[in-house]
C-alpha cells in the first residue's frame, strides 16, 4: 500500500514536471520590450520551485516507501536533529529565495507599472463597455475631445460619448474597434470604463490591466513585431465576457500612417 | 488551566429528551458539529454537481445535457446552457464550496464535534450560541438556495461579487437582479453565524479546558480550530458591512462602490461617489484570511491524525503551532496581492507581495514538519492516513504556484487565467477536503460507534488523489498558454487549440466525482452496518479516545478528567503498547 503510494506520488511529480519542462503548452512569443524580464522572472521562479516540487514529492514517496517497511522489530526513528534543523533550513532556503525573486522581480513590475511612459509616446484613449473594447486616436490636431458621458449613444457610434459639434477637440478623433499601432514606437493608452469592470489582456504584450469604472488608468508598451494579436478581458463583466475582444495590430511605421490618413479620411 | 468547578457547573444542562431538542434545535455541540457536517455534504454535493455541469458545457459546448431544461427552462433552453447560466453556475459553485463546505466541514463541523472533547470540556462555552450558529448558517443557505429559482436567475458575479457589476442591479444584465441581492443577503447571514461560531470557539478555547489541559497539551488539531476562530472573528467582521453596504448600494439607493457617469443598458446610472476599489480591499481582507479559514483547520486536522498512524510523534508539534499563528496573523498583510492589475497604487505591489512571500515560510516549515513526521515511521497505512499522505502532497503542488502569483510582475501575466484556478483548488479546496476526508475516516467511528469500511476507503482515496491531479495539473499548462477563467466558451485564436485539454479535465471531473459516491455509500452504509466501533480503535492519544463511542450527552459520562500528558505520545514503551494516552496518569519512559 505504502509502496504504491511513494511509486504514484513519483510518477505524477515527474508526468506533471515533464510538460513544464518540454512547454508543451506554454507562452506565446513576447513581441514587447518589458516582456523579456517578465519571462524571465517567470522562467527562475519555475526553475527553483520546480526543484522545490521534485524534492518534496520525491522525498515523501522515499519515506513513506521506507515508513511501510513491514518488520516488526524495526524501531521508529525520529528525523536527525529534530525540528530545529527543519525550521532553520525552510527559514533559510525560503527566505534568500523570497529575497532573491523580490529584488529581481521588482525591477520587472517597475517597469511595466512604474516607469512613466516615453514622452515621445503616442497617446490612444480607450474605453471599454459589455462587451467591446474601443480606441481613440487624437487625429490631426493632436488634442483628444472632452468626454460627456450623456452624449454616449451606441447606436451612431458615439461610444465615447464627444459632443463635435460644439469641441473643437473632438471633430477630429479617429474611433476604431481595433488597436493599431507602429511596430517599435512606445504606447501610452488610458483606459476608463462607461459600466463595470472590465480588463486589458494582451497575452503577447505581457500586460494586464484592470478598467476601473470612476479611474482613469495609464498603460504603456512598445511592441516589437509586427501582426495582428488578440486583446480579451480578464475581469467578469456580465454575460459577454466570454467573447469581449479586440485585435491589436501592429504595423509598419508606413504602413501605420496610411492606416491612420484613412481612417481619418472617413 | 481553567477547572474550576463552578465553571464546569455552568455548562452543565440536563441531557434533551424531545425528539426536537435531541436531533433538531440541539445545544449538544456533538449534535450540532453533526449537522454542520450534514449540510457541508449536502452543498458539497450540489456544488460538484454545478462543476460536473460547467465542466461538460467546457467540453462540449453545443452537447445538450440531459434535465437541464427542466432545471431552468431559460438558462438551458433545450439544455445547452446560456453564457449567463454558465456564469450563475460558476458564482453558485464558487460561492457553496467556499462558504457553506470549505469554511464548515473543517472548522464549525469537526470543531464543534471534537473541540470541546479534545479539552475536556463538557460542550461548548455558548450552548445557545452555538444552536444558533448552526441554524443562522442553515438560513444563509436556504437564501442562497433560493437565488437559484428567482425569474432574473441566480447571480451571476462571481464568488468575489465585484462591484459595480454586483451593485448596479438589473441594468448590468440578466442574473444580477434579485438573485444577486439574495447572494448578499445570504453572505452577510452567514457572517453573523460564523462571529457567533468563532467567539464560541474562542472561548471554550480559553476558557473550559479541564485540569492539566495546558495550552502545550492542547491536540494541534484544537490549536487550528482556536487559531481559525481568531482569524474568522476578524475576517467575517469585515464582510458583513461591507455586504450590508453592497445590499444598500443594491436596494437603498446608496453609491458605497458605485462611482458617477456609468451607463448600463443605455441608462445614466443615478450614482456618484462610491469607489469601486473600496469593495475589493474589503473584500479580499476577509477573502485572504478566508483561505486559511478553509486551509488551517485541515492542516491540524493532518497533524493530529498523521502520529497516530505513524506510531511516532507529530515533528515539532510547537513549530507547527507557532507555524499556524504566524499564517494567521500574516493573512491580515496580504489582501491586496489579488489586486496587482486592479488598478490600485503600483508602489503598494511589493507591501503585499514581500508578506504573501513571507507567508511561504511557516508554510513550507508545516509541510516539512509533516513530511519529517513520516520519515522512520511504522506506518499503518488505512483510508484516513492515506488522506493524510495525499493531503501533503496536493498541499505542496497548491503551495507552490503560490510563489509565481505572489510576485506581482509574474501575476500581470498568470492573473485571471487557469493557473490560479489550479493554484487555489489545489491549496485550499482539494487539500482542505483531504483533511475532511482524513478526518471522517479516522473520527466516523467516535461520532457514530461505528467503523467505515476500509477497502472502500482505500478505493475512494486511490481514485481521488489520481483524479484530482488530472484535473488540477493540466490547469496549470492552460493558465501559461493565457487560458483565461471564467469564460463560457472559448471563442479566441489562441485558446481554440486548448479546447482537447478543457475535455480530458471535464472526463477526469466526472470520474473523480463519480468517485465520491463511493465515500456517500460508505456513510451511509457504515452508519447503520459498519461493525461497532471500540472505545479507542486506532489507539490514539488525544480526550476524544477516552470516552465512550460515541460519548455520552455530557462527553464523559460525569467523569472530571485529568490530563497528565501532551497528545504526541507515540513511540514509546508503555505496558506493551507504543502510545501513552493523555489522561494517562503513568510516566512515560523513552523507547
Amino acid at each position: 500500500m505504502g509502496k504504491l503510494f511513494a511509486v504514484l506520488v513519483i510518477v505524477i511529480a515527474l508526468v506533471s514536471v515533464s510538460f513544464f519542462v518540454r512547454h508543451t503548452w506554454w507562452m506565446p512569443t513576447d513581441i514587447s520590450t518589458t516582456g523579456a524580464a517578465i519571462d524571465h522572472q517567470l522562467d527562475e521562479t519555475m526553475i527553483e520551485t520546480g526543484l522545490l516540487f521534485l524534492a518534496g514529492q520525491l522525498v515523501l514517496g522515499l519515506f513513506v516507501w521506507q515508513a511501510s517497511n513491514k518488520n516488526p522489530a524495526r524501531k521508529i526513528k525520529i528525523f536527525p536533529g529534530g525540528s530545529k534543523p527543519v525550521v532553520i533550513a525552510a527559514i533559510f532556503v525560503v527566505g534568500i529565495e523570497i529575497l532573491a525573486l523580490t529584488f529581481i522581480g521588482s525591477k520587472a513590475w517597475a517597469a511595466v507599472n512604474i516607469a512613466p511612459a516615453a514622452a515621445d509616446s503616442l497617446h490612444i484613449d480607450v474605453q471599454a463597455e459589455q462587451f467591446a473594447f474601443y480606441f481613440r486616436y487624437a487625429g490631426p490636431d493632436g488634442q483628444f475631445g472632452g468626454l460627456h458621458p450623456d452624449k454616449i449613444d451606441d447606436g451612431n457610434g458615439n461610444y465615447f460619448g464627444l459632443d463635435p459639434a460644439n469641441d473643437v477637440a473632438a471633430r477630429d478623433d479617429v474611433v476604431v474597434g481595433s488597436l493599431v499601432v507602429p511596430v517599435n514606437h512606445p504606447i501610452l493608452l488610458t483606459l476608463h470604463s462607461k459600466d463595470v469592470g472590465h480588463s486589458f489582456y494582451v497575452p503577447v504584450l505581457r500586460i494586464q490591466q484592470d478598467f476601473v469604472p470612476g479611474l482613469e488608468i495609464p498603460v504603456h508598451f512598445t511592441a516589437t513585431q509586427t501582426g495582428k494579436f488578440e486583446i480579451v478581458c480578464t475581469q467578469l463583466c456580465g454575460l459577454g465576457h466570454y467573447n469581449m475582444k479586440a485585435y491589436l495590430q501592429v504595423m509598419s511605421e508606413p504602413d501605420y500612417e496610411q492606416w491612420l490618413k484613412s481612417q481619418e479620411g472617413q | 488551566m481553567h477547572d474550576t468547578s463552578a465553571a464546569h457547573a455552568a455548562h452543565q444542562h440536563a441531557a434533551p429528551t424531545s425528539f426536537i431538542r435531541k436531533h433538531i434545535f440541539s445545544l449538544d455541540h456533538k449534535v450540532i458539529g453533526k449537522q454542520y457536517y450534514g449540510l457541508a455534504l449536502l452543498a458539497v454535493f450540489i456544488g460538484m454537481a454545478l462543476s460536473w455541469l460547467m465542466r461538460i458545457h467546457l467540453g462540449w459546448p453545443a452537447w445538450p445535457i440531459p434535465l437541464l431544461d427542466k432545471l431552468s427552462a431559460v438558462g438551458a433552453p433545450q439544455g445547452v446552457m446560456t453564457p449567463e447560466y454558465y456564469l450563475s453556475l460558476m458564482t453558485m459553485h464558487g460561492t457553496i464550496m467556499v462558504f457553506f463546505v470549505l469554511t464548515n466541514a473543517p472548522f464549525a463541523a469537526f470543531g464543534n464535534y471534537f473541540l470541546p472533547i479534545q479539552i475536556g470540556a463538557e460542550d461548548m462555552a455558548f450552548p445557545r450560541f452555538n444552536m444558533m450558529s448552526f441554524w443562522v448558517t442553515f438560513t444563509a443557505f436556504l437564501v442562497m438556495m433560493a437565488a437559484f429559482f428567482v425569474s432574473d436567475g441566480p447571480p451571476i458575479s462571481g464568488w468575489t461579487a465585484y462591484a459595480p457589476l454586483s451593485a448596479v442591479g438589473g441594468d448590468a444584465g440578466p442574473g444580477l437582479a434579485l438573485g444577486q441581492t439574495l447572494w448578499a443577503i445570504s453572505i452577510a447571514i452567514f457572517c453573523i453565524a460564523s462571529l457567533l461560531g468563532a467567539l464560541n470557539f474562542i472561548a471554550t478555547t480559553l476558557d473550559l479546558r479541564t485540569k492539566g489541559m495546558s495550552l502545550a497539551r492542547m491536540p494541534a488539531s484544537s490549536w487550528a480550530w482556536f487559531v481559525t476562530a481568531v482569524i474568522s472573528l476578524l475576517a467575517f467582521a469585515v464582510l458583513l458591512p461591507a455586504c450590508i453596504l453592497l445590499i444598500l448600494d443594491r436596494v437603498a439607493g446608496t453609491s458605497f462602490f458605485i462611482p458617477a457617469g456609468l451607463i448600463l443598458s443605455d441608462k445614466l446610472q443615478p450614482h456618484s461617489g462610491g469607489s469601486v476599489l473600496l469593495w475589493q480591499h474589503l473584500f479580499w481582507f476577509f477573502g485572504h484570511p478566508e483561505v486559511y479559514i478553509a486551509i488551517l483547520p485541515s492542516i491540524g486536522i493532518v497533524c493530529h491524525i498523521l502520529p497516530v498512524f505513524a506510531r511516532k510523534p507529530l515533528l515539532g508539534l510547537r513549530a507547527a503551532v507557532g507555524c499556524m499563528i504566524a499564517t494567521g496573523f500574516l493573512s491580515y498583510m496580504v489582501w491586496g496581492h489579488h489586486m496587482f492589475v486592479s488598478g490600485m497604487s503600483p508602489f503598494s505591489a511589493n507591501l503585499f507581495s514581500v508578506p504573501t512571500l513571507i507567508i511561504t515560510i511557516p508554510m513550507t516549515i508545516l509541510t516539512l514538519l509533516l513530511i519529517g513526521s513520516v520519515y522512520g515511521a511504522k506506518m499503518r497505512f488505512t483510508a484516513a492516513s492515506l488522506f493524510c499522505l495525499g493531503f501533503i502532497s496536493v498541499f505542496i503542488s497548491g503551495g507552490i504556484s503560490g510563489f509565481f502569483l505572489a510576485q506581482p510582475s509574474i501575476d500581470i501575466y498568470l492573473h485571471a487565467t487557469y493557473f490560479v484556478v489550479a493554484h487555489f483548488h489545489f491549496v485550499m479546496a482539494v487539500a482542505s477536503l483531504f483533511g475532511v476526508f482524513a478526518g471522517t475516516y479516522f473520527w466516523f467511528p467516535k461520532m457514530f460507534g461505528r467503523m467505515m469500511n476500509e477497502t472502500l476507503g482505500k478505493l475512494h482515496f486511490w481514485l481521488t488523489f489520481i483524479g484530482v491531479y488530472c484535473i488540477f495539473m493540466p490547469m496549470h499548462y492552460l493558465g501559461l498558454a493565457g487560458n483565461v477563467r471564467r469564460y463560457s466558451a472559448f471563442v479566441d485564436d489562441y485558446l481554440i487549440p486548448l479546447i482537447p485539454v478543457h475535455k480530458f479535465i471535464t472526463i477526469a471531473a466526472l470520474l473523480t466525482g463519480a468517485a465520491q459516491f463511493i465515500f456517500l455509500f460508505n456513510l451511509i452504509w457504515s452508519r447503520f452496518k459498519g461493525p461497532i466501533a471500540s472505545e479507542n480503535p486506532w489507539e490514539a492519544t488525544s480526550l476524544e479516545w477516552s470516552t465512550t463511542s460515541p460519548p455520552p450527552f455530557d462527553n464523559f459520562g460525569g467523569r472530571h478528567i485529568v490530563v497528565y500528558n501532551g497528545p504526541n505520545e507515540y513511540g514509546v514503551e508503555n505496558n506493551g503498547t507504543d502510545f501513552v494516552m493523555q489522561v494517562s496518569p503513568e510516566k512515560i519512559s523513552a523507547s
